[in-house]
């Protein structure tokens, strides 16, 4: 067999291995972080801090970009459905999409442009600067102190920041379709209100948004933990983050969507 | 001042992915005094504190630390011995989101029970010993580097540890901040009676103030000593180093082909 054929499969061999290897790792990372967030728990002000700043500074991203979905919603909404005669019902329209899809994914999203991307590269710094090292040496397990509080600050705050999305884009929607263009308000709130059920819905919605939090802030704490600690590495962790993150979101969605609303009308 | 051993190495070898970088390095390193280990870069110097702190295991041999073979601890073991020793790594390894007074309160408040206004009296005194006490506010990426490495020290000394390691502590300092790290060094160690590890390449700063010498070349080591026998050793690499000489054991050349065959001069003029 040619040497290069050789060298090829053997180069697709190592990067398999690698991957899976790579893979075992993040999932024995993943289970000893939550085996060592009892610290977390017990010292509930670590979790506050990390809140602030996953949390409390993603707040202003959010909320604006769920004004602009909602307003765009509505907008469409109204353009497609008053050709039907029912533009009433563009109430019913950015609710449903909102709660369902695109409040938790489009959240989920940029909490992992500005919350994910900021904890990996947080991470990856404390690693390059032997900051890690220097905690471990004082017997004070990185694990616990530095991962586990901004883990959990993630999973809380993914939840709450996708609601405060869907409430803004449902904001946004009224705006443009009852005060801009005039639809009628009773109509688009009681169409609202008669068409969102709370359990598919609402509670649907919220469980994506829980897994979209433990997959979005597992990958940024893993990314940063797992840096090379130079430049170009907490860089290429940040990236991958960024990257990986929206992947496993719309993947995850796909998945979620097709058990939790198979049959729905 | 007592010569108990406090740290011992035996017949220790380490590879790191199947590159030897220990080979058999043997230490002994006593109660109360400052110790230099020193060798050009990659030598494996700082291997050797990690070694003695427990972060990596050696391939053979056994570092013993207080009477416990270090590797052979369980991690809880490790942790409540790593409690008595600290480290100061190159940089400092500052906690970039805590003030300086929080880096220095860090260990009291993870490992201890005391109230705030005793970690308030203790930080302030140990910021005091190192004379940052009226920094205690600013956040590191205020200071200087070596305020930053003076704040280090007053952290690695927060809970009056027997054994302080000091990684490259010398680095990248102006003269006034180099002397006055190297002489704290030597006045904390004897004023807590603890045990100082100095691991430097800079041979002036460091045979001002430590007891004794271990220098390491290829992962084993190459001479050992007081500073006044360091000094004169005729050993022709102690000669090198402490002389910084260009040429000599650890050569100016990486290993090549003849310069005249990489030149082509030998196949034209053949």
């Amino acid at each position: 067999m040619p040497r290069r054929i050789v060298i090829g499969i053997r180069g697709v061999g190592h990067r398999v291995i690698d991957s899976i290897w790579r893979l075992g790792y993040a999932a024995r990372f993943f289970t000893l972080t939550l085996l060592k967030s009892g610290t977390s728990m017990r010292r509930f002000s670590l979790i506050i801090r990390e809140l602030y700043f996953t949390g409390v500074l993603t707040m202003i991203i959010i909320l604006v970009s769920g004004l602009f979905v909602g307003m765009v919603l509505g907008l469409q909404g109204y353009e497609t459905l008053q050709k039907y005669g029912a533009e009433t019902a563009v109430g019913t329209l950015v609710a449903l999409s909102l709660v369902r899809e695109l409040g938790p994914v489009v959240a989920a999203l940029l909490f992992a442009s500005r919350a994910g991307s900021a904890i990996t590269a947080e991470i990856g710094l404390m690693k390059a600067t032997e900051q890690l090292d220097a905690m471990g040496m004082m017997a004070v397990d990185p694990i616990a102190r530095v991962v586990a509080p901004r883990f959990w600050a993630g999973v809380i705050s993914m939840p709450l920041l996708a609601a405060i999305f869907s409430a803004m884009g449902i904001f946004g929607g009224y705006l443009v379709a009852v005060v801009l263009i005039g639809v009628d308000e009773g109509s688009f709130w009681s169409q609202m209100q008669s068409s969102v059920d709370f359990r598919f819905d609402i509670v649907n919605g919220v469980i994506k948004t829980c897994f979209f939090g433990v997959a979005v802030t597992a990958i940024a704490v893993f990314e940063g933990y797992d840096a090379q600690p130079t430049a170009e590495g907490v860089s290429a962790a940040t990236t991958r983050t960024v990257v990986t993150s929206a992947l496993v979101i719309l993947g995850l969605d796909f998945v979620l969507t097709s058990f939790m609303f198979r049959g729905v009308g | 001042m007592t010569t108990e051993t406090l740290v011992e190495i035996k017949d220790l070898n380490f590879s790191y992915d199947k590159r030897p970088i220990l080979k058999g390095v043997n230490m002994t390193m006593p109660h109360g005094k400052v110790i230099a280990i020193m060798g050009g870069s990659g030598c494996g110097k700082t291997t050797l504190l990690r070694l003695i702190g427990g972060a990596v295991t050696p391939s053979s041999g056994y570092v013993k630390v207080a009477n416990q073979v270090v590797h052979e601890l369980s991690r809880n073991e490790l942790f409540l011995l790593r409690r008595k020793m600290s480290m100061l790594f190159q940089f400092g390894a500052l906690f970039t989101d805590l003030s300086v007074f929080d880096n220095v309160a860090f260990q009291m408040r993870e490992h201890t029970d005391l109230p705030e206004s005793v970690i308030r009296d203790l930080v302030l005194m140990k910021l005091h010993a190192v004379g940052l006490r009226g920094a205690h506010n600013l956040m590191p990426a205020e200071l200087s580097g070596g305020m930053a490495r003076r704040v280090a020290l007053a952290r690695s000394i927060a809970l009056d540890p027997m054994l302080v390691m000091y990684d490259e502590p010398f680095a990248g300092l102006d003269p006034i901040s180099l002397s006055v790290i190297g002489n704290l060094i030597r006045r904390l160690t004897d004023a807590l009676g603890m045990t100082s590890i100095v691991v430097t390449h800079d041979v002036e700063a460091s045979l001002k103030i430590v007891d004794y010498v271990y220098f390491i070349s290829e992962g084993v080591i190459a001479a050992q000593g007081t500073p006044a026998e360091v000094s004169e050793s005729v050993s022709p690499f102690v000669h090198q180093f402490v002389h910084g000489e260009m040429d000599g054991p650890v050569p100016f050349h990486y290993p090549a082909e003849t310069y005249a065959t990489d030149l082509n001069l030998e196949s034209n003029f053949a």
